[in-house]
């Protein structure tokens, strides 16, 4: 019998991949996939559990994490487009604009 | 049955945690991205498990195929190559430490806690005989009517930002 404690776990475990991803990865375009790798880790929490609870709302909770992330890839990627043109390279070290 | 059920959930989850770790460990960003789309439809195979297959739907068709194919084409157009990984060992031991304390945080959470019985009328029977996507959209278009309009207007204001963010001269 397959428990909502398997499903959460799993999630658990996927967003912990996420996570050293973004901390140890230097290649921008790499860090933004783990970050899509944690909010995928999230949605299957949220559909686990709508899933379970006889509820609907936390799949069109998913739904709408979905919008936003395919927003934030468009404005993401175009963004990183734009920094590839200023400094040949999208190596998060060298996002140091702000610094002081 | 229920254990053929549990086998086939243990080797998908396994397939999941695999992919995963090719896509933080993968030298090269294209397999990286190849390992991502493996694991967006083992979590699809997941959702249809969970009786949601409108969802398995979208997320098969917005991330492992809008969402990649828009990675890839940066990708190709960045031409990057090979990237070095792990050359800083204190930012390694630093992610090792923070992701042990996060895995065993969620865990313990996870395990720990008391699993409450199913409240809602949302069913698997019921999403059977009335249909996922119908049930989707009755609560879409009426609960969640607000919350709509304004991600079409977030997902137009992401259109013309991306235009303006990659263009040349505007």
């Amino acid at each position: 019998m397959i428990t909502l404690t398997h499903y959460m776990v799993l999630s658990a475990l996927l967003f912990t991949l996420g996570t050293i991803g973004v901390l140890t990865r230097k290649n921008a375009i790499v860090v933004f996939m783990c970050v899509e790798l944690m909010l995928n880790a999230v949605n299957l929490t949220f559909i686990a559990l709508s899933s379970h609870l006889g509820n609907m709302d936390g799949q069109i909770f998913v739904f709408f994490i979905m919008t936003v992330a395919a927003a934030e890839a468009a404005v993401g990627l175009a963004l990183m487009i734009a920094f590839f043109r200023n400094r040949e390279s999208i190596d998060v070290e060298d996002f140091s604009l702000l610094k002081w | 049955m229920e254990l053929l059920q549990l086998i086939f959930f243990y080797v998908v989850a396994l397939v999941t945690l695999v992919a995963g770790i090719g896509v933080i460990s993968c030298r090269n960003p294209i397999n990286s991205a190849i390992s991502l789309v493996m694991t967006f439809f083992c979590l699809a195979v997941f959702y249809v498990m969970l009786h949601a297959p409108f969802m398995a739907a979208i997320q098969v068709m917005v991330y492992a195929g809008a969402i990649m194919v828009l990675i890839i084409f940066v990708m190709m157009l960045l031409n990057q190559g090979l990237v070095a990984i792990g050359k800083h060992r204190h930012a390694l031991v630093g992610a090792g430490i923070a992701a042990a304390l996060l895995v065993v945080q969620m865990v313990i959470t996870v395990t720990k806690g008391q699993v409450s019985e199913p409240v809602g009328a949302i069913t698997a029977k019921v999403v059977e005989s009335v249909g996922h996507t119908q049930l989707i959209g009755q609560a879409m278009f009426t609960d969640f009517l607000l919350p709509f309009e304004i991600a079409s207007i977030l997902l137009l204001v992401a259109i013309v930002g991306a235009v303006v963010l990659a263009k040349r001269e505007v």
